[in-house]
Formats: C-alpha cells, structure tokens, sequence
C-alpha cells in the first residue's frame, strides 16, 4: 500500500454505518462485514482515505455498510470504475468487493485486465457458487451436474478455478479463505492490504438461501482437518488430524504422505509463495472433496510477487514529460504552423 | 517561354490515389501550405475502411478533398475543379464529382492493363486513350517512370522509390499552383530525420515534379488564389478531432481538473485517444481500457476521484457504454462522452460520416435518463463545443455527451484560435466540510442549478456512498418509496431542462428574423446549410438560418423563433431525428431533407430542395 496520512486510532464501530444491512439473516457476508471492519480499524489508515467499489449482486451491497467512502457501480465494472479512481488518485485504499457472478461472469473481462495491469487495489471476491441476488441460478464457479433453477436437469457448464484464472492473468497476489475461519480471514485481508500491487483475495461464503452448505466440508469442524490445507510461508504442506498428513511433489505432482507410516516432514513440499511454478501447481489442487483419494482444498497465500503498479508507472511519465516540456496552454492552441491576417 | 498566369478565387482539388498512394499525406501537406498563404480552406478526406484493400481496386481508392479560397468558404464543394487519380480505379470512383471541363491530372502507370480490370474496364479500353474524356482537360503523367528516373541515383529498391511518387505529383501541383515548397520540404526533414536518405529521396521526387511542370512546354498556364479576406487575427490549420483534444485539455487547465481519458480504440474517435496520448505534460492520464464499457467506467471512477472524467467513441462504442451512462445519471457526477458518429446500424460504415445518433444519445438508455447532448458543427467550432461540454458538465454535475462526426473529425479548417487568458473561467468547487446544518453529508442536497455536491474521496467527514439504485432526495440512502421515485425522475429531468438558464439564447446564423423558410440545422451539415442559405438569400428569398449547439436542452427562445417562419426545414444525415423531436417539441410540422449516404450532404442539392419549396 502507498503511504498513508496516520489516522487516529480507529475501533471497528468507527466502520459501521447508520444504514440497516439487509443481507438474509445467516449468511456469510456478515461475518465478512464484521473482519473487514476489524481489519480496517488497524491498517492505520484515515477513514476518508479508503474508498470501496462494488458491482451489482448481494456481496456488492458492501460499500453500504462501510463508513468509508463508497460507489456500488454497476453489474461486473467494479474493478474497472477502480481502476480508473486508483490511477487518478493513487494515494487512495482501493478495495473491490465483488463475487463469482459480478467479478467472474459478467465482469470476467474487467477482472483479468486489472490483474495484469497491477493496480495496487484490494479485490475481494465472495464465492458462494451461485447467484443470489438473482434468486438461485447457477454461476460460474458452480460445479458441474448442479441442479439450479436455469439448470433442472444438471448444469452443463465447467466452473472457473478462479485462483488459477487469476494466476494466468499474471497477478501478483492471489490468496484464498473462507467466513467461517475469522482468524484466517482476518490475516488473509491484513496481507491482502499489505501487498503493492493487485490482490486477489477469494472467500469461500456460505449462501444460506440458494447454496447452503457449499463448503461445509471446507469449514465444518469433522471435516476441516482432513478437507483443508493451510499454508504458511517456509513450513511444510500439513494438513489432518494432528498434522499427520503432509504432502510433497512427485516430480509435478502433488501427493499425499502419511508421517505416521514412516514418512518424515523432511520430504514434503515447503511454501515458498514466491515461486510462481509451485504456485501454478497449489493452485491447480482443486479436487472434487468427494472423489477417492482427492487432495485437500489449499487456503492462505497462494502466490505473492513484486511488479511496477500501473498508476505508479503512469505517474512517473506524467512527471518525465513535464520536465521534458511543461505545460503551456497558449502553445498548444498556437501549434507550429501560424499565419496572421490584419 | 512566356506563360500565362491566371488569379483564382476558388479551387476545389481531389486527391484520389490507391490507400497505398499516400494521397492522405499529399492533401494535408497541400493543406498546409495552403492555409500559411491565409487563404480559406476547407478539407474532405474520404478513406476506406480496410486499412490496405486489394491494390488497384475500386473499395482501395482513398481521396482528399481540398477546396481554397479567397473568399470565405464553409464546404469542402460539391464537385471538383482538378482530379488527380493515381490509377484508374481513382479516376473511376471520383469521375461523377469532376466539373465539366476540369482537368484531370492521371499517372498513366497507373492505368496498365492490370489497373483497368482492376478497376472494371470493359477489356481493351482505357479512358485516357478511347476519346470518354474529351469533356475534361486531360494531363498525362507516367508519374511512376519519372519518380524511378529521377531516384536513380539513390540505392533504394525499386518499392522504395515508388512510395516518393505522391510528392512528385505535390511537387507538380505546388508548380501549378505557384507554390512555395518550403513547408513541404521542411516537413520530410522533420519526419524522416532519422533516415535522411528517404527524406532526400522524397524531397528530389518533389523537386522533380516541380520541375516538370517548369520546364514541360504543355502547360502554358499557372494559377495563384489570394489571401481571404478573413477577420484579422492569428489562424492555424485545425481538424476536428485535434480541436476536442484541445478544448478537453484546455478545459482541464482552466477548470484546475486533472484531465482522465478512459478509452477503447474506434474509428473515426481514435485520434483523440491519441492526441491526448501526447500531452501527458499537461497531466493528461490517457487509460486505454480492455473495451468500451471499461473506457466509460474507468473514466466515472476518476470522476468520482474528482478529475475530468472523459470517454471517447463511436456509435457501436456508444451502444456499450448505455448502461454506465445510465450510471453516471444515477451518481449524478461530471463526464464527457464523446460521440464522433459513423455510419450505422452496427458496424455500418466505420469511415463514412452520419448524423444518426441523435436519438441514441436523446433517449437511448434504459429508464428515464436525461443528459445535455451539445454538438459541434464544424473543425474549429469542435474546440468551442468540447469547452462547453466541460463547463456543463462540472457546473450542473451531470454527465454531458457531445456529438461530432466523422466529416468534420478529419476535416480541417483555419482557426482564428484564442489565448488562454481569451478563454472564459470554468470554475469547480469541491465541498470540503460540512454545512451548518449538516451532521453528516447529505450528498443530494442541491444547489440552486439543482446540482449536488462533489465531493472527493480523501475529504475527512465527508465519506459517504453512492450508486446506481434509486436514492432518497437529499441524504442519498437507497429508496424504494413510490413518491421519492417520481420525485427524482422529475428532479433529474428538471435538472438538464434548467440548464437552459445558463446556456446563450439561439441566434440565427444568418437571415431575418422572420420569413418563409427557416432553416434549423446542427453539426457538420453547418457548412452546406450556410453555403445554400446565402445562396438563396442573394436570389432575394426569405429564408434564414439557425445552427443548434445546444441540442438537449434548447435554447430557451428556440420556439419564438420557429413561430415566426411559414416552414421549417431540417436538413440531416439522418433518417429524420432532430425534426422528430422540434416536432415533439414545438408541434409544428418541420420537413426533413435527409442523405443517408454515408457522405456530407452537398449545398447544390440544398439549394435545389429550397428552390423547390419556395416555388410550391
């Protein structure tokens, strides 16, 4: 993030707004809600220095209930209305709320172009796998064979991975976590922050209404330990019961060891969210939870490097071709070519 | 030998070659040199849509229409006094706009077998050979043969050579016209000074054709136009394109507004993109976006940062960027939408100018949403128009869309242009702290324009939300009341209708204020409608002349002055928009004169229809 004046010290209330939030009691977003306007609170940025965009769906009615400054565009151009907010005023926190249908579908294009630019802007993408506001059709990262009410017999389409869409649009920070782990949640956002340059921040949620239960696997106490995968820099890939499972790379490909049957954590795979080769791999583990002897679900930093921000390259020319040749109006309506009648 | 010099008052010349001739190149120069003698001149270039058609072929033909004259002009004309053709194809397309008795200046080489059926020549006839041009001064030029001649001493291949043709029919032209070649000269120097060999070699070819014309005992006559008798000042030579990039950029530095381009590249708008690419020094942030809507989205967002937020397009661009438009109504925030319209529906014709997007921009978005539109009527004028938009849009906090289009785009005029210090104040006020009143902002509590608040991000109590649902009047909260509905429809609509009060009242370009036809035009027909109304008005009739910048809101006494004509006529190239709406309007009953042809309409044609109404 660019520097910032330091505000005072902020409280998570200081975030909330006077307008009723209006999300179906039960769903994930607000729990989103509650860690954003913690994690808002310690940035050390000035309220009036943040400013959150969204689209059209019921993630995007976020800015609503953010005590910042705030635009709910128009369905998929978030992150462009950010993107030309972030190279005008780039001593701002721009932060992107958008999700599956608003930030995938409908806005995909706006969603690549951003990543590969590297605004330094903040997206937060909720992922409940459906269409909500629109009352429960199916989206582009619903799974196949999904029965919705635009697909009674079964889904027909592929699902995005959107980690690896991200990945391919070379971003510079891609992370996932879920709203029912606050803590990860909350040190996902800190780094998301924290990046200089584009981050992608995917939050498994959970639709109560139209998808509940869409990664209970992912979340649920039972399963967790099994189904999920934290990563943190430097440390092994371990994940199960008691860490007894770890997994390491066989050639390209990931698989599970089991350290109670004689496997030392010597062998397996260390994170190293710099390396952009691992980082195409963690992203591809994208397994079905319910097929045999599938991977668990990775969360936490995927992949996180440093490349020139767009407004920031764009300021610098600003600066080079005005001390080539500062601005004069009167010149440029003269042009070089004048005559005079009297 | 003794020559005969001749004194003009009015030329019009076609340029007309293959669209790898350079004959785009070979205009603007003659142009140029033009325009430094102080004569009035007006231009019509005229190119295909396929960058490089087929050599040789009728769709390659590229021409550029340059009338000058010592008198004022307001048209490019109607037909030409001089063609030249760089091949039959050339001659073919552009013969039907040749005066009876003009002269034709053609590069034989161009009309070998090969060219001829190229350009659909029954087999076995040439036109400079058969006797079907015995109506026109005729000037055989191998235009090819003497360019590779006169480059023989230059180690360029042979397709090197050939590209130095144009400037050696310049050169002949610059000889006929007696012409200095100096600006030319200079110029080659200047865009080829990094390879002073192709600027040597064109700069010879040039001087090769000048010499020609000199030493070749066929031509026994020169010909010369004197200076205009223009109001005195300082001009340059302007196209129309150039004139919004300026009256943008000079909008932005009275206006203290970081100028902030959001666009996608279309024909015929993308010179403004890359206009304003260039003056990055004046702060100008040109963002080429991944398509249309991104371009106008992107350019909100830096609006709502509190710069000048401007977007640049065609129709089709236009059709994409509806919903965002619809946006920007919502937010009620400052922005410039620039439509240089093409012909249509769809992709139409992308290099062909029309006048058919009045509607669009009137009604074409979805729900009631009402947006000033202002139009540009000549080269010049774009920069008066692009500065009005500006001050519209930041003073009545609404997003202004101004119209031009491809005619005047790429036409070009002289420019009696203004000093900064001429220009009028555009001044801005963001809100910076609360009212007395206020404990917290109220961001659509309005001004006596009806306007609401800017204010930016970064301003300390003031954070606030906005977007595209209905909003309460005053505190901006989503509202889905029935009444506060109604209420903001009426209050968005009164807010453009009110602009009205702070716009000039209509004046007539020309004639009383009271007579038989009244003539009520707007954009790039100006010229054609000025041309034939004077024309008329000499024969003794009644008629006058209105030009509309204003086309949303109207002028506040634009319905005074109908009612005092018999009939109103409203020429467009169009199928009948603006009379649609003077006749929704004003109830009465306008007749439309409409060319949908993709090309200017002519002031002959205009004179006829006037005739045709005045004798009835």
């Amino acid at each position: 993030m660019s520097e910032t004046i330091t505000a005072p010290a902020l409280t998570a209330k200081d975030f909330v707004t006077d307008q009723e939030v209006r999300w179906c009691p039960g769903c994930g977003d607000y729990s989103i809600l509650a860690q954003v306007q913690k994690v808002m609170a310690t940035l050390g940025i000035a309220r009036e220095n943040i400013v959150i965009i969204s689209g059209i769906g019921c993630s995007s009615r976020f800015p609503y209930y953010m005590n910042t400054y705030g635009m709910h565009s128009i369905h998929g151009r978030a992150t462009a209305v950010a993107s030309g907010l972030k190279a005008s005023r780039p001593e701002l926190s721009v932060w992107i709320v958008t999700g599956d249908g608003d930030g995938l579908s409908i806005g995909g294009n706006h969603t690549i172009h951003l990543l590969r630019r590297n605004f330094d802007v903040n997206i937060l993408l909720f992922n409940n796998q459906i269409y909500g506001l629109t009352k429960g059709q199916y989206s582009p990262t619903s799974e196949e064979h999904k029965i919705t009410k635009s697909t009674p017999m079964g889904s027909i389409d592929h699902p995005f991975n959107p980690l690896a869409l991200a990945l391919g649009a070379d971003a510079t920070f891609v992370a996932r976590s879920m709203d029912r782990d606050p803590k990860h949640l909350q040190a996902m956002l800190q780094r998301t922050h924290h990046h200089k340059g584009a981050s992608f921040l995917e939050i498994y949620q959970n639709c109560n209404i139209f998808n509940d239960g869409a990664f209970e696997i992912f979340t649920e106490k039972g399963s967790k330990p099994q189904e999920t995968l934290f990563l943190e820099q430097g440390k092994p890939l371990l994940f199960g019961a008691g860490n007894n499972k770890g997994i390491k790379l066989d050639g390209f490909k990931p698989v599970i060891v089991h350290l109670d049957e004689g496997h030392s954590a010597d062998e397996l795979w260390i994170h190293d969210e710099e390396d952009i080769y691992k980082a195409q791999i963690l992203t591809r583990i994208f397994d079905d939870p319910k097929g045999e002897g599938h991977l668990p679900r990775p969360f936490g930093v995927f992949y996180q490097t440093n490349r020139p921000c767009y407004e920031d390259v764009m300021l610098q020319q600003l600066e080079e071709a005005k001390s080539r040749k500062p601005a004069d109006l009167n010149k440029l309506l003269k042009g070089n070519e004048v005559w005079v009648i009297n | 030998m003794a020559r005969k010099h001749e004194v003009l008052h009015d030329v019009v010349i076609k340029f007309a070659g293959d669209s790898g001739d350079g004959m785009q190149l070979t205009g603007t120069q003659f142009t140029n040199n033009t325009a430094l003698l102080g004569i009035d001149l007006s231009t019509f270039p005229d190119f295909p849509a396929e960058i490089r058609a087929p050599i040789g072929t009728l769709p390659g033909v590229s021409g550029f229409q340059l009338r000058f004259s010592s008198d004022r002009i307001f048209t490019p004309g109607d037909t030409c006094d001089v063609l030249v053709a760089m091949n039959a194809a050339a001659l073919k397309t552009n013969l039907t706009a040749l005066k009876k008795g003009g002269k034709i200046i053609a590069n034989t080489d161009g009309f070998d077998t090969k060219n001829l059926r190229l350009a659909n020549y029954p087999d076995g006839e040439n036109p400079l050979e058969n006797g079907s041009l015995d109506n026109y001064e005729l000037i055989k030029i191998d235009v090819t043969k003497m360019t590779r001649e006169a480059l023989k001493d230059f180690a360029m291949g042979m397709k090197e050579k050939d590209r130095a043709k144009n400037m050696f029919v310049l050169g002949f032209l610059y000889f006929m016209y007696s012409r200095d070649m100096e600006t030319t000269i200079h110029f080659l120097n200047d865009k080829f000074g990094k390879k002073p060999e192709i600027a040597e070699s064109n700069i010879k070819a040039l001087k090769a054709g000048y010499n020609y014309g000199d030493t070749t005992e066929t031509f026994t006559t020169t010909y010369s136009v004197e200076k205009a008798k223009m109001e005195p000042g300082s001009y340059r030579s302007i196209m129309g394109n150039q004139a919004i990039t300026y009256g943008l950029i000079a909008a932005s530095q009275k206006s203290g507004l970081p100028l902030f381009l959001g666009s996608y590249p279309i024909t015929p708008a993308s010179d403004i993109l890359h206009e304003l690419a260039k003056y990055k020094n004046f702060g100008v942030r040109t963002f080429q976006a991944e398509d249309e809507i991104a371009a106008i989205t992107s350019a909100i967002g830096a609006a709502y940062g509190g710069a000048l937020g401007i977007t640049t397009t065609s129709g089709p661009g236009m059709a994409l960027k509806s919903e965002a438009m619809g946006l920007a109504v919502m937010l009620e925030i400052p922005l410039i939408i620039c439509n240089i319209q093409r012909g249509g529906p769809s992709t139409g014709l992308p290099t062909k100018t029309e006048q058919s997007d009045l509607l669009q921009a009137y009604y074409g978005r979805n729900g009631e949403c009402p947006m000033p539109v202002i139009s540009a009527s000549t080269p010049a004028d774009c920069f008066d128009a692009a500065y009005e938009a500006v001050r519209i849009s930041v003073q009545h906090m609404t997003p202004v869309i101004l119209l031009s289009d491809g005619y005047i785009a790429n036409g070009a005029e002289p420019w009696k242009f203004p000093t900064a210090e001429q220009l009028p104040p555009i001044s801005v006020k963001f809100k910076t702290q609360l009212g007395d009143q206020e404990e917290k902002l109220q961001p659509y509590l309005r001004d006596e324009k009806l306007a609401r608040p800017w204010a930016v991000p970064g301003t300390a109590g003031l954070e606030h939300r906005i977007g595209g649902l209905e909003k309460q009047n005053v505190t901006g909260n989503i509202s889905y009341e029935p009444e506060n509905h109604q209420l903001m429809v009426k209050i968005r609509q009164e807010k453009v209708d009110k602009i009205a009060e702070y716009i000039p009242l209509q004046k007539l370009d020309s004639g009383l204020s009271t007579g038989k036809i009244l003539v009520i035009g707007w954009g790039s027909t100006y010229g054609a409608i000025k041309s034939a109304v004077a024309e008329i008005q000499a024969k003794g009739h009644a008629v006058s002349h209105a030009h509309l910048r204003y086309v949303r809101p109207f002028p506040k006494n634009l319905g005074d002055i109908i009612k005092n004509f018999e009939t109103i006529l409203i020429p467009e190239i169009n199928n009948g928009q603006l009379v649609r709406i003077i006749r929704d309007v004003y109830f009465v009953d306008a007749k439309g004169y409409n060319k949908i042809m993709g090309i200017p309409i002519s002031k002959t044609e205009l004179v006829m229809k006037l005739e045709e109404m005045l004798s009835t």
